[in-house]
């Protein structure tokens, strides 16, 4: 084992086990359908998630209506718009950038990277696929019952979550919760399979540090997942019994249209404990896939070297645990015990020096560099710029006091869209774009793909950007109506109409890439198996899009880390993983 | 290569859009000038990070983009580099936090003369209560509601008889004085934010939670409610007015106690 990540060896060690037999398929529904291959089932989520992320954009045109121009739109009533800005958030946080990150790129990059014929537990991963789309479906369906999906906004807070006056109380909630709990089912067995797979599935001469941070990104996030996971599920387990039996975990004696209702004794801060402990983590678990993938976007079209590897792989995991600790700075003014704003405060602002590391680390990766300016390099800038914008607004919601007056504001909303929505879809753009032509064999249209990403970064950061200003005014997030609040003036609702607009032509221009998508499917130039040049190891399959157990009879072996770009005395300005050191190789810098 | 003025365009934009918009906190009509102070300390340190990795990205788009027979340089480490920046960040965090822990110790440290105003959220209205004569505010519950004791208030117990209640009206604040706003509720989540206090904190029934705060400028402000608490959430406001010492002593005298309203 090279205890320095980027010496390459001359030979690898010998296999430690022995091949697992891979399950087959025998005719085309366990071919295309149920597969248990992991290309397959990284197709079929991605395209779920892409889906019903198709739905959370059109909520987000309904939401920008309301703000842009209240009244305007009667259609839009005040039940309906909290349905939609819950709908919305939800399918995003959980059911498409969970979901895309760990069971589409997961299960598609994981077993090719690491030189693996598939992931181990070939069933259970297929199983995964299909209780997730059961859990979007469940979703869907809470549209068309009666009363409409829950509108309790996607924190789902009790008491409210669960009492009239809160859209969708009847069906809503309980098929909200239903879903999240299958969700979490299937995620659990995908991600089972993820993370054994990483520890014991890498061919020769692949070890931990010679991986690429992509999977590192998602082996970590996926662990993190795993134990976030579970409070949610419990959660949502309680909220469902005090919704259909009437217990109390959650909920205080209240009342309720001056009647008394049976409830009593149970804390709804539990519920915002038990929320947090998960969606914190939950921010991680998308930006670490998005960490990791961006390290390699950059690495690859820059044709330089990841800067520092070894503090990547330390920084994704020192975040990763830190972000344990810091749940309750969503919880500032939730009426907690003030003096843990004292701790969680400082955990917080700790987390910001891993995390600088890690963007320092992208920039000096471009520094000194080749640079290419293709569509994943496009899309990977894009990410660098909103990122450290979400990135550094976190530090005023982080500082407790800062916090005090912004949180509960459009800041709050600003400031988690830069981050966790616009910085990670630009990475899952980049990402299509670079490995589209590995899945399909053809090369996705350069010329589209560039509209599409100056009308989505420049939009993108034009609605966001302004919209911290507006709730730095004070204006209250989740307002149905806000154009009557005393302190907004005039130009205020101008900016509000003007971000709608961008709304609008940002989800515009997503027609392009999905049109994108489909039509180079048959008609993009044809890729071959290695266009970008890069080193990691699913690059290197003999054939591509990769068979069923992806590298026929030999299991490649692994003499180098992923990131041998522009080698001085190397012949070509990449060296593949799978290729060993000549002995006679200059001593390394 | 566009990108790298795009870049640049987008650091001169962001900067000259924090100077020249319009938009801005609203004037700060309590103590906690700190608050502002903080976030405008925040704003500088992150806007001059911002601006830096922003312009230096676009310095490296421009000075390392691809050309004919480049060759980026193969560097895998560079530790001196990762510890001077590692250290600066540490720098700048502590920057920040230091004194917006010093300005939390000052806000969760209610000073002892502050007076006693008892905030009440209902879906979707705002009521107060006021210490009367006693100087205490009686025993309240949730299960004591019911049609004639909308707020809960412990009939049984004899501090409570004084108490002024204002069920949806408008809330007067004496300025100069600090305020300890007890916070409850009858229903559901809701947050007691009037932004020209910068300060704000959730209700949840069954406990009761609190801020101070000291108005320092006379005037009318809005409050907001800033927890989702249903479809009428975002019509849940009120006024709160800001009045000489005089002014409030006689706008007491007119409040009805508990005692008159169950009499």
């Amino acid at each position: 084992m090279a205890d320095i990540p980027h010496e390459a060896s001359v030979s690898a060690p010998p296999a430690e086990i022995e091949e697992m037999e891979l399950p087959h398929a025998h005719g085309w529904w366990s071919t295309h359908v149920f597969s248990q291959d992991a290309k397959v089932i990284a197709v079929q989520y991605a395209a779920t998630a892409l889906a019903i992320g198709a739905v959370a954009l059109v909520l987000s045109w309904l939401i920008r209506l309301q703000l842009g121009f209240p009244g305007v739109f009667e259609f839009i009533d005040s039940e309906r718009y909290y349905q939609f800005i819950t709908m919305h958030g939800m399918i995003m946080v959980v059911y498409l950038l969970t979901a895309l990150f760990l069971g589409g790129f997961g299960n598609y990059l994981i077993p090719l990277m690491i030189g693996a014929r598939d992931m181990v537990f070939p069933y259970a991963n297929m199983l995964s696929y299909w209780v997730y789309l059961l859990a979007v479906l469940v979703l869907v369906v809470s549209f068309f019952v009666p009363g409409g999906p829950t509108g309790a906004g996607w924190t789902l807070y009790p008491p409210q979550a669960i009492l009239s006056n809160t859209p969708g109380q009847q069906f809503g909630i309980v098929l909200m919760l239903v879903s999240l709990i299958l969700f979490i089912a299937g995620f659990t067995m995908g991600g089972l399979n993820y993370t054994v797979t990483v520890l014991q599935a890498r061919t020769r001469g692949m070890t931990l540090m010679r991986m690429p941070l992509t999977v590192w990104g998602i082996f970590v996030a996926t662990i993190m997942a795993l134990l976030a996971f579970p409070a949610l599920f419990v959660a949502a387990v309680m909220m469902l019994f005090d919704k259909l039996l009437g217990t109390s975990f959650f909920m205080p004696t209240l009342v309720e249209f001056g009647e008394q209702l049976s409830y009593g004794g149970g804390s709804p801060i539990l519920f915002q404990h038990l929320f947090w402990f998960f969606g914190h983590p939950e921010v991680y678990i998308v930006a670490l896939p998005a960490f990791g993938i961006v390290s390699d976007l950059i690495s690859t079209h820059a044709r330089r070297n990841i800067f520092g590897y070894r503090m990547m792989v330390w920084a994704i995991v020192i975040i990763g645990a830190l972000s344990f600790i810091v749940w309750a700075h969503h919880m500032y003014v939730s009426g907690m015990h003030p003096y843990f704003g004292f701790f969680f405060a400082t955990t917080t602002l700790i987390i910001a020096v891993p995390t600088a590391i890690k963007v320092y680390n992208w920039v000096l990766t471009l520094w000194r560099g080749d640079i290419h300016f293709t569509p994943p390099m496009l899309f990977a800038l894009g990410f660098i710029v909103t990122f450290v914008n979400g990135g550094l607004s976190g530090l005023f919601l982080g500082n407790v006091v800062v916090d005090v007056p912004l949180s509960d504001t459009m800041f709050v909303v600003a400031h988690f869209h830069m981050v966790m929505g616009v910085a990670p879809i630009l990475v899952i753009f980049g990402a299509i774009y670079h490995w589209y032509p590995k899945v399909t064999g053809r090369m996705l249209d350069d010329a589209m793909a560039k509209f599409h990403f100056w009308v989505t970064f420049l939009g993108a950061y034009l609605i966001f950007f302004p919209m911290h200003y507006i709730g730095l005014m004070g204006a209250p997030r989740r307002y149905f109506e806000s154009s009557d609040i005393l302190l907004m003036p005039e130009s205020a609702h101008a900016l509000n109409a003007f971000i709608s607009i961008m709304a609008f032509i940002v989800g515009f221009a997503q027609i392009v890439f999905v049109f994108n998508l489909l039509w180079s499917w048959k008609h993009g130039k044809e890729a071959g198996g290695n266009p970008w040049r890069a080193t990691s190891l699913e690059w290197q399959t003999p054939e591509t899009p990769p068979g069923h157990g992806n590298w026929g009879k030999e299991l490649p072996v692994v003499y180098r880390w992923a990131y041998d770009y522009s080698v001085p005395g190397a012949a070509e300005d990449f060296i593949p993983q799978n290729q060993p050191a000549t002995v006679t190789k200059e001593a390394p810098a | 290569m566009i990108l790298a003025v795009i870049m640049v365009l987008i650091v001169i934009g962001s900067v000259l859009f924090h100077f020249l918009s319009p938009w801005w906190f609203t004037p700060l009509a309590s103590n906690w000038g700190y608050i502002d102070d903080t976030t405008v300390l925040t704003f500088g340190i992150t806007g001059v990070v911002f601006s830096a990795v922003v312009l230096f990205v676009a310095y490296c788009l421009w000075k390392f983009r691809h050309r004919e027979g480049r060759k980026a340089a193969y560097e895998p480490e560079n530790k001196r580099l990762e510890s001077i920046l590692t250290a600066l960040t540490a720098g700048g965090v502590i920057a920040m936090l230091t004194p917006g822990l010093f300005v939390w110790a000052q806000f969760v440290d209610v000073p002892d003369e502050a007076a006693n105003v008892e905030v009440i959220g209902q879906q979707w209205l705002w009521s107060y209560r006021l210490p009367g004569a006693d100087g205490q505010l009686g025993a309240a519950d949730n299960r004591l509601i019911g049609i004639d004791n909308t707020l809960g208030i412990n009939p049984d117990d004899p501090a409570s008889q004084d108490d002024l209640v204002i069920e949806g009206g408008e809330l007067l604040l004496p300025v100069d004085r600090p305020v300890r706003f007890l916070l409850r509720s009858v229903d559901v989540l809701h947050d007691f934010y009037v932004p020209e206090f910068r300060a704000k904190m959730d209700m949840i029934p069954g406990s009761v939670t609190y801020f101070w705060v000291t108005p320092t400028k006379t005037g009318t402000y809005e409050i907001l409610c800033a927890e989702l608490c249903g479809t009428g959430h975002s019509y849940m406001r009120g006024m709160v007015t800001v009045v000489t010492q005089e002014e409030y002593d006689e706008w007491l005298t007119t409040q009805v106690t508990f005692a008159d309203l169950t009499s």
